[in-house]
């Protein structure tokens, strides 16, 4: 159940916590083909940042090449946005949220920018734990060079021009759970409230969020026996949770008997509350996530939910043992030492 | 312990005129037998007699066993160049005894440890044999180490036949182990051994011998890699990503040790830095350009494939217009080729990498001054002109230790270039593009993330955009853009370092140069000189080239360009800057891989004359 982070102002416009209405997170107008899933997922991000209350001139938004990677444009016309190189979405986020460390990330990548070339910088990333969140728009197939297949697509899979699949897919939420990350989940573009709500949990995670969202291509992978189709996911998808997000300055309301749901709590003192539907699922076991991914691979199960959390590890930012200030406002007084401490270090080499 | 310093040869042989302060010393070795340490220490101690020193390290691409040379060079007047051949040979490397023997001028020396079961050949040669192994015992080490203290036996022995004072050689130790007594006294009990023996034990016949002088007062020892990275500590570097690769590892480790050392918050204890050591240099430069987009003044350090690798994101770069540093230490090319050896082969790659029509900028330093100088002005430059600027040394500037005036203080503040404030905007009331010339000079006025006014951001994209960063494929908007870019271009030929010229009056021949050629197109310019040959040098300091180029082409009848590369690179942007002046320009190119010579470049250019 949805909690109240809005209050009503006096006009009739709702406005969040900031005293803005969710037009201000708006981006540009979509070019994607239309029905496309990845606009789905980018008025999620909107009603996310907006709900939470989130100030977008300090959000900087990331992505790399092809269709998922255009949505940045498509949302938060407030935040600094950088549309990369293919599949170097990670390397450009890392150094930026290093630069500056009072930045909020959110990176958009799709299937064949994660999974095929940047597929080392992804699993570097996550293995760096560089805090931003990163969405995955999965749809199996490359669409902005019409319908060749991902690394995502399905075993069997066939398309017009493509032909046949018969290589294993890359499942990213397994490598995402190999490689340490500490927030893993799949979700599904036409479930709006989950990936909402996951969402707004891994803009509080710290730490490299990865949401695998799948996003069908209604153009070129919507045949209904591929498992990245609107008809798949409605017909199989399988929640293991409701998830609830609570934000760190609102009280639990929601609903549930006791021991039916598990509460996670975030660094910023937020919490997630994991409501269990019918799958029995541990999100704080590792193994069990792994287990929980291998077993839907094998039976081509569509998952979805929060798959594994682990909010101990320290992010990046606690790597490099940032100061304060962000290094990118660092003043002159600081960044250049002193003519004493070179005419020092020339004396010990003359 | 009392040790008698031996300042005097023992014995001079009466039949020859001392050479004093004016040889080489080849020293054969095994790569990965410590010999570095000895190298350096003699190269240190002659320094500090005042003496002008340059060493040369020609080591394999191997960790252990393959044939290194180190050649150090003296000179009484100054003269730091390779020299084609050595006078004193020390060979302790079995593998190549006999070679290095057959190198050798009648007349020069050899010292030759008794472990490499060598019988001298020649007899115009002298030589001296060593107990190396016997020697090294008094170190106290054992196994590795003490194999590594044989090395100080030449030192001691060679000491003592030349006259190097032994004051000098532990100072130059403690020097090199940072004041570590543990260190240095295994070493410095065997030079004094080594020195002892020498003097009871040899008869010296030789003519080569050092004396003191004071030409060296005011001067450093340090190697181009330290240089790059303390000129980057000095330009306020907040930001580094790096892959390990030879001959630039040293840059990035450098520079974790000075930035640790100056700047650590002393109220915090934290680092006011990063560096991260990425997982290719794709990533490197991607964070490189990620934080330089973000505000931080951001660098990378590279060579050959690492700048293959860079090339899409230097053009992503150029294209968007985000600030980075990329210092290129370059080694020979094409592909791997060699990773220890030396060359210019990536002057053309780096001034135009990347698809498309990308240019940088790129600083040539000549000097190991310059490279501190440059590498901090290179940060400046990066913001001033919001590109990616590139910092072309080479192996032997690098990885070799150089004699060096000392480094300069920044004789102007940080330059952060063009950035708006979210105050700017308020007085803007929020209008601005991202790629407007509100200034003529081609640079538009950015806004960093985090900035807070609600019209502060920007999309930035490697696609088509118009002034105010939204996506286009307008031509219009395309060739303007462009179009600026080239007055960007210009804008910068116009402040990078201009060449340094030395014009001499009715000279026919130019020289032109760049980077760490210069000491060898120095003495070579001497040779010319004692064969009648007048030449005028200008050196060139930066890509795009200087307006001054053409002029000194024009006041020549035959200008010859030096340069270590292949296909006569520098030649090429040359003629291709100045085609009215094509004819007159010649190049003088040679690429093997080694330091030119002084000789080579007297001689080719003899012949070319000819």
């Amino acid at each position: 159940m949805a909690t109240p982070t809005t209050t009503q102002p006096r006009g009739s416009a709702k406005v969040n916590r900031l005293g803005l209405e969710k037009s201000v997170y708006k981006g540009l107008d979509s070019t994607l083909c239309n029905g496309c899933g990845h606009d789905s997922i980018s008025a999620r991000i909107i009603d996310a940042c907006w709900e939470l209350g989130i100030k977008a001139e300090y959000v900087a938004k990331f992505s790399g090449i092809g269709c998922s990677s255009k949505s940045p444009a498509y949302f938060l016309s407030r935040s600094h946005g950088f549309n990369s190189l293919h599949g170097r979405m990670p390397s450009v986020a890392t150094g930026a949220m290093v630069a500056n460390n009072t930045l909020t990330g959110i990176g958009v990548s799709g299937d064949g920018d994660t999974g095929s070339i940047g597929f080392g910088q992804f699993k570097h990333a996550v293995r760096r734990n560089v805090p931003m969140v990163y969405i995955i728009e999965n749809n199996g197939v490359y669409g902005l060079t019409k319908g060749q297949f991902s690394a995502t697509a399905d075993v069997g899979q066939e398309l017009k021009h493509a032909g046949l699949n018969e290589l294993p897919p890359i499942d990213l939420c397994l490598e995402a759970l190999v490689a340490d990350c500490g927030f893993v989940a799949r979700a599904f573009a036409g479930d709006p409230k989950q990936v909402t709500e996951l969402v707004k949990a891994a803009l509080s995670f710290k730490g490299t969020a990865v949401i695998d969202i799948i996003s069908p291509c209604v153009t070129f992978n919507d045949k209904d026996d591929s498992t990245k189709s609107y008809s798949w996911g409605k017909t199989h998808n399988e929640r293991i949770f409701d998830v609830t997000f609570v934000p760190s300055y609102e009280e639990i309301t929601v609903d549930y008997d006791e021991g039916q749901a598990k509460e996670v709590e975030l660094h910023d003192g937020s919490k997630i509350v994991l409501k269990k539907v019918d799958r029995s699922h541990d999100p704080t076991n590792r193994m069990a996530a792994i287990t929980l991914m291998e077993q839907a691979k094998t039976n081509q199960l569509f998952v979805t939910g929060l798959i594994y959390i682990n909010s101990d590890r320290p992010d990046l930012r606690d790597y490099e043992d940032l100061p304060e200030t962000p290094l990118a406002l660092m003043p002159s007084s600081v960044t250049r030492p002193s003519k004493e401490s070179l005419t020092k270090l020339m004396q010990g080499m003359m | 312990m009392a040790v008698e310093v031996q300042t005097k040869p023992a014995t001079q042989s009466p039949s020859r005129e001392p050479i004093v302060n004016d040889f080489s010393i080849t020293i054969a070795t095994k790569n990965g037998s410590g010999s570095q340490t000895a190298n350096a220490t003699i190269l240190r101690a002659l320094f500090k007699m005042g003496i002008p020193v340059s060493g040369k390290n020609i080591f394999p691409s191997n960790i252990q066993g393959l044939p290194t040379w180190y050649t150090i060079r003296v000179n009484k007047d100054g003269f730091t160049a390779r020299k084609d051949e050595s006078e004193i040979l020390i060979a302790m490397n079995k593998a190549t005894v006999i070679e290095d023997v057959q190198k050798m001028k009648p007349g020069t020396m050899c010292i030759y440890s008794d472990g490499l079961g060598y019988t001298p050949q020649r007899d115009d040669v002298i030589f001296y044999k060593i107990p190396a192994a016997k020697m090294a015992a008094t170190s106290g080490l054992e196994g590795k180490l003490r194999g590594y203290a044989e090395n100080m036996a030449y030192v001691g022995v060679l000491a003592n036949l030349l006259g190097i004072e032994y004051v000098e050689l532990e100072a130059a130790l403690s020097h090199q182990f940072k004041g570590k007594a543990k260190a240095v006294e295994p070493n410095t009990k065997t030079i004094k051994a080594a020195m002892e023996w020498a003097k009871a034990e040899l008869t010296k016949t030789d003519p080569y011998r050092v004396e003191r002088m004071d030409k060296t007062t005011g001067m450093i020892t340090i190697d181009g890699n330290t240089a790059a990275a303390l000129g980057a500590v000095y330009g306020g570097v907040t930001f580094a990503a790096w892959y390990p690769i030879t001959p630039a590892t040293s840059v990035a480790e450098a520079l974790g040790y000075y930035l640790k050392q100056l700047r650590t918050d002393p109220a915090t204890q934290k680092p006011t830095y990063s560096i991260i050591q990425a997982e290719d240099e794709l990533a490197a430069l991607g964070m490189v350009v990620g934080a330089g987009w973000a505000g931080a003044r951001a660098m990378t350090s590279t060579s050959g494939p690492g700048i293959s690798l860079m090339a899409e994101f230097a053009g992503y770069a150029y294209f968007t217009e985000i600030p980075a540093v990329i210092v290129n230490v370059q080694r020979m090319g094409p592909s791997t080729g060699l990773p220890t050896r030396t060359s210019q082969g990536d002057v053309i790659p780096c001034y135009f990498l990347g698809h498309g029509d990308s240019k940088h900028p790129c600083l040539l330093p000549g000097t190991i001054k310059e490279i501190f100088e440059f590498s901090w002005r290179a940060l400046d430059l990066a913001e001033r002109f919001q590109t990616p600027i590139f910092l072309l040394t080479d192996l032997d500037f690098g990885m070799n230790q150089w004699m060096s005036e000392s480094f300069d203080y920044p004789d102007r503040e940080i330059d952060r270039g063009k950035v708006l404030s979210a105050e700017d905007l308020v007085r803007l009331k929020g209008n601005w593009g991202r790629y407007r010339d509100v200034d003529g000079d081609g640079i538009g006025w950015r806004t960093l993330p985090g900035t807070d006014h609600p019209l502060a951001a920007y999309f930035t994209r490697g696609t088509g955009h118009t002034d105010r960063a939204t996506y286009s494929e307008k031509p219009e908007d395309w060739e303007g853009n462009l179009e600026r870019l080239n007055r960007k271009f210009e804008s910068a030929r116009k402040v990078l370092p201009a060449p340094v010229e030395d014009q001499v009056d009715g000279a026919e021949i130019g020289i032109i140069g760049f980077g760490s050629t210069d000491p060898a197109i120095v003495e070579a310019r001497v040779l010319l000189a004692k064969k009648g040959i007048k030449t005028s040098y200008m050196r060139l300091r930066a890509l795009p080239l200087s307006e001054s180029v053409s002029s000194f082409i024009r006041a020549h009848e035959r200008v010859y360009v030096v340069e270590m590369n292949t296909d006569a690179q520098m030649t090429q942007l040359l003629r291709l800057d100045t085609p009215e002046l094509a004819a007159r320009i010649f190049q003088l190119n040679k690429n093997d891989g080694l330091p030119l010579t002084a000789r080579w470049i007297s001689e080719s250019l003899q012949k070319m004359e000819a």
